[in-house]
């Protein structure tokens, strides 16, 4: 038989591929757009009814043979459909590939139907959203057995089996349960694997019979059943036998599968195993399969306007066409104020030659390195940031020198210069915390100033980044954590061998009675140390990251008298006690440091907490406080439950209040109501499309206006802070209202009509535009809540 | 525990207000007695009578202000708008970095837990009332506007104390009652039970099925404002049930009517303890607030008393 033969396939048809396929058509060239799913831009038809779509970065312009402008979800699939009539582009639904083999000029593709096609190019738009899994039991494909849910509206007085225990298939079945017999099913024991407001909400309703849940149960079969009330019958395994239950249909929310085994199987190269790392591609899109080109998501670019630029340019690039990228001109602005540099490539040569940092990173990657970062020519005595500010961007020195001042343990000043080809602020980066000295320009110089995301997302997708990062930084550390005077040699000496080492939440560095190993340096996230005290572990410090903890043993030459326990994500330095036994004997400084470190901790151990504060201190730290930057606690004992903490700051905040004050947990008439703690490593941060989420050189996590309203932010923050909501127009009251009781009151959102407004992220800024500070705090009349760091309430609670 | 933070309401500041009034009361005192006017007796119209009048008069438009206060804390209308704007351009960029470095320099402000010091110090002006007030009077009472402003002040000075108490003792004692529950919960819960009870009695004689359902019907958690305040029913029909359940427990023996009973007896008991705990939760609450809806009344009542003793004194002339 022989398969169809084809210049270009290209395998997604999200706006990348789909922008790909219509540039490939207009061209003339014989192509074909293969998709999985039964639409074209499946994800995007699986927008919620009416969700607006944005056009982020607003700086890029849009150069696609497809149109795309912000508008809602309707209008955007509308407009797609009739230009791929259009331009008569040759596509296919439903077709999934399973496998890629061969090289440039006769790839064989094969399809999940066993059909085989040929292609020449390959272009992969495959996205990072993965197949959708699906039920694998006949009857899968029925017409009312389903895999996502757009409107929990649309359906009334149905009976619903929803399958999956995990937090879509709880969502949606608390969705359907107001207006519909709802059926969940999980095959797991119970219902772990879904958030704790998820479970909570799922608990209550089972309580109340609003939702029925089957656990342990397998789905067997689904058939289709000809009467007039049901059409489906779902029959599953539960542990007491078979279960046949008669529905109009089954939603089955199973999750979806990685795309990235399925890539690696076509050949393609991961730089490391992080699930953030993107594969290494030329500056033509590329990969490391000649002939097999990569673009949008799944090759680090998240926004619909990159991808859809992309699907443009790899095409030219298959046919040869030298094209200018469609952010040359802006990048070119960027340098223009770089002294002697004219082009874009000339800047990429300088940054590469000058930042020997970069010199792994493909022009590609290089490129979009500038697109985020920013250059700044200073005049020689600026102030670059300050000590103990909370920003956290990376520095890269092209020209001139840059002086950094930190205060030594003993109080005075140590200052060390940093020159062109090095780079500074990582330890503001790694650790999320404030800058540990001062940075000035020394000399008139040029930075690269690089975004906190940009700069971690190169992390993990080129390793040479990082070992090069790491080969500098840990001597930093090691120097700003120990001494500042500690010559370079010996910082040498002590860093040979010594390895990041990372801790989950809980995870033991070392035990109490251990043999002591060696001196840990904290360079991001914070420990507990603890003790056994009448057979209760009682915590007796929190030490954070720029400190060090194990000195005790190493001093005294006895087994670890105490434990310590990761109290965040933390990533510690391990120096081998042996270099540090040397050093210390070698450095009197080092030396006197360290001793007077260890009289102050066995001064401090007398002043231990009691058992109910160490209580206090566990039940914080379960509450996640220790990864907190600032959080709101409300002293119970003093609230009134006024509820003007959540009043006030509504006034302040356009109408919705960015805190609830009764949700969450309370001990010992402590309460952590439901509000962000602004963590060192906010979660929020790790997955926003526009790069939306920043922190402030106060500290303040916030997010800006280009917030596109993808919710991302709002799934990945752990502690429920984030809300989605409608901006809208909001008048304070005046005083007279207030005088006479007038005008509407403020409290949680809900209140307004939100129809198809655009909703955005919405969530705690600690009132930083706001003179005076957060007004959860100004407005408590008993002065019961209050905001602390973790280190504040160590002291407090002794 | 109190040891997670700074001061109590009275204790502000290092009893910043306490010293402050303190002072004032002792200076009209002292005042009072040592000043003795021409004809030998103190009151309002003296010119110390008059200062201590207008002094209070404007403690007690401060005191008002309170209110107004605590419904208006949302910061200065300034905002530092550059700073969060994300830099994107090179222009916003530099902008931004500009300004950056000049807020910086300023130290961040925080003034702290503002209304906190405005309530401390409307707890001790107004009791200072009392002092100066009364001063003020000379302790001449009549039948009269003037004697009405002064007996208002009182009933609203007097509110205040228990306001005053109840804020600084019964917050700990709702969470001590409720933990980590919520009354929805408790209520929820409590349905449960009925309807397990409800269930359990049906196969026993009426008798046991009648005091089930009257306490599940008649049992009421909230009702009137008397209710709500004293945290009880009268004749609380779980009450009585979980009584009753004793004595009958001896005339239904046969067969598994002793389990039965058994588990009625503990639900109702459960119950018992869930309607308690959900009594005291709207009692202590309905106190935390009830007192309020005197205060303020009454306060507005005192400005329209204090404003007709104002324009009458103007006549005496």
């Amino acid at each position: 038989m022989m398969s169809e033969h084809f210049k270009i396939v290209i395998i997604g048809s999200g706006p990348g591929g789909l922008s790909a396929a219509a540039r490939a058509a207009e061209h003339g060239i014989s192509h074909l757009l293969l998709e999985a799913a039964p639409h074209v831009a499946n994800t995007i038809h699986h927008f919620q009814r009416g969700k607006p779509v944005m056009a982020e970065p607003a700086v890029l312009p849009l150069r696609s043979s497809m149109s795309f402008a912000a508008g809602i979800r309707e209008h955007i699939l509308e407009t797609w459909r009739e230009e791929l009539t259009r331009y008569q582009v040759n596509y296919r639904v439903g077709a999934t590939v399973t496998n890629i083999t061969g090289q440039s000029g006769s790839f064989q593709i094969t399809l999940a139907s066993g059909e085989s096609l040929n292609a020449e190019f390959v272009v992969l738009a495959i996205g990072v959203q993965g197949n959708i899994r699906k039920l694998a039991v006949p009857g899968e494909d029925l017409p009312m057995v389903q895999y996502h849910l757009d409107d929990p509206d649309e359906f009334r007085n149905e009976t619903i089996v929803v399958v999956g225990g995990g937090d879509a298939g709880v969502e949606n079945a608390l969705a359907l349960a107001g207006q519909n017999r709802v059926i969940l099913v999980n095959r797991q024991e119970e219902f772990s694997n879904c958030k704790e407001a998820n479970y909570d909400q799922l608990m209550a309703a089972v309580t109340q019979g609003k939702i029925e849940t089957r656990v342990s149960t397998l789905t067997e079969r689904i058939d289709a059943l000809a009467q007039d009330t049901f059409n489906l019958a779902y029959v599953a395994q539960t542990p007491e036998g078979h279960e046949q239950i008669n529905c109009h249909r089954v939603i089955a929310r199973l999750g979806a599968k990685p795309p990235r085994q399925l890539v690696e199987s076509f050949g393609v190269c991961f730089p490391n195993s992080d699930s953030t790392s993107v594969p290494q591609l030329s500056e033509q899109y590329e990969s490391n399969v000649p002939g097999l080109y990569i673009v949008g998501a799944l090759a680090g670019y998240p926004l619909i306007k990159q991808a859809m630029n992309q699907g443009y340019e790899v095409i030219e690039y298959i046919l040869g066409n030298p094209v200018e990228p469609a952010d040359e001109a802006f990048l070119r602005e960027k340098f223009a104020d770089v002294p002697d540099i004219h082009s874009v490539s000339e800047g990429i040569k300088l940054l590469r030659a000058n930042q020997p940092l970069l010199a792994p990173l493909t022009t590609l990657q290089l490129r979009e390195f500038m697109l985020d970062s920013t250059i700044c020519v200073l005049p020689r005595g600026e102030v670059i940031f300050n000590r103990n500010d909370y920003s956290n961007s990376f520095f890269s020195i092209l020209e001139g020198r840059v002086a950094i001042q930190t205060e030594g343990q003993n109080g005075k000043e140590a200052v060390y210069g940093v020159k062109a080809g090095n780079f500074f602020g990582e330890m503001g980066l790694l650790s999320g915390r404030r800058r540990s000295g001062t940075a000035i320009a020394s000399s008139d110089c040029v930075l690269v100033e690089t975004p906190r995301r940009s700069m971690l997302k190169l992390l993990y997708s080129a390793s040479g980044v990082q070992r090069k990062l790491d080969e500098v930084s840990l001597k930093r550390v090691v120097r700003s954590c120990i001494d500042t005077s500690l010559p370079e040699r010996e910082l040498d000496y002590l860093v040979q061998g010594a390895q990041p080492k990372r801790y989950a939440v809980g995870d033991v560095l070392f035990n109490e009675g251990d043999k002591a190993d060696g001196l840990y340096m904290i360079r991001r996230g914070s420990v507990t140390v603890s003790r056994m005290v009448d057979g209760k572990e009682v915590v007796l410090a929190y030490i954070s990251a720029g400190n060090y903890v194990g000195e005790m043993a190493l001093v005294s030459n006895q087994p670890r008298s105490a434990t310590v326990r990761a109290a965040s994500p933390t990533e510690v330095v391990l120096l081998e006690a042996v270099r540090v036994a040397d050093v210390l004997g070698r450095n009197t400084s080092m030396r006197r440091k360290v001793d007077s470190r260890y009289l102050e901790q066995v001064r401090s151990d007398e002043y231990a907490p009691s058992s109910e504060s160490s209580e206090l201190i566990n039940f914080l730290m379960g509450q996640g406080v220790g990864e907190a930057t600032d959080v709101l606690l409300i002293d119970y004992a003093r609230c009134i439950r006024c509820n003007n903490c959540e009043t006030s700051c509504a006034n302040a905040h356009d109408g919705t209040s960015r805190l609830d004050r009764e949700a969450g947990s309370t001990y010992a008439q402590i309460h952590v109501p439901t509000s962000c703690r602004h963590c060192e490593h906010p979660h929020c941060m790790k997955d926003c499309p526009p790069d939306a989420i920043h922190r402030s050189v106060n500290g303040e996590v916030f997010i800006s206006d280009n917030c596109i309203g993808c919710g991302n932010c709002q799934t990945n923050c752990p502690y429920g802070v984030i809300q989605m909501a409608v901006k809208t127009e909001y008048k304070k009251r005046s005083i007279w209202q207030v005088m006479l009781g007038t005008g509407k009151l403020s409290g949680k959102t809900g209140e307004v009509e939100t129809g198809s407004l655009p909703k955005k992220a919405v969530k705690c800024d600690m009132c930083k535009d706001i003179i005076g500070g957060p007004v959860c705090v100004r407005a408590c009349p008993t002065g019961a809540a209050f905001r602390m760091s973790p280190e504040d309430f160590m002291e407090y609670v002794k | 525990m109190n040891m997670m933070q700074g001061a109590t309401l009275l204790k502000y500041k290092n009893y910043r207000y306490l010293k402050a009034t303190s002072l004032l009361m002792l200076l009209a005192i002292t005042a009072y007695a040592l000043i003795r006017p021409a004809g030998g007796e103190s009151y309002g119209g003296t010119w110390l009578g008059y200062l201590l009048g207008i002094i209070s008069t404007l403690i007690m438009f401060f005191l008002m202000w309170y209110g107004i206060t605590k419904r208006r804390i949302t910061g200065s209308p300034e905002r530092r708008k550059l700073r969060t704007r994300v830099a994107r351009s090179t222009e916003m960029a530099d902008q931004a970095r500009l300004e950056r470095r000049k807020t910086r320099k300023k130290t961040r402000v925080l003034s702290g837990a503002m209304l906190q010091e405005w309530l401390s110090a409307h707890v001790y002006l107004g009791a200072s009332l009392i002092v100066l007030v009364s001063l003020h009077t000379g302790f001449h009472f009549g039948l009269n506007v003037h004697t009405l402003a002064y007996v208002l002040m009182l009933l609203v000075i007097s509110s205040g104390f228990y306001g005053l108490n109840v804020y600084l003792n019964y917050p700990r004692l709702i969470t001590l009652n409720m933990t980590e529950d919520t009354l929805d919960n408790l209520l929820l819960k409590i349905a449960e039970l009925d309807e397990l009870a409800g269930t359990r009695a049906l196969g026993l004689p009426d008798e046991v099925n009648t005091l089930i359902m009257k306490a599940r019907r008649e049992t009421r958690i909230g009702g009137t404002l008397f209710q709500q305040l004293s945290g009880d029913q009268k004749d609380c029909p779980t009450r009585i049930a979980v009584q009753q359940m004793l004595h009958l427990g001896a005339k239904y023996n046969q067969d598994d009517q002793p389990k039965i009973m058994r588990d009625l007896y503990s639900a109702l008991l459960r119950k018992e303890k869930l309607v308690l705990r959900a009594r005291t939760e709207i009692m202590l609450k309905a106190r935390l607030e009830c007192w309020l809806y005197l205060h303020a009344p009454l306060g507005i009542a005192l400005l329209a008393a204090l404003a007709a003793h104002i324009v009458s004194i103007f006549f005496y002339w």
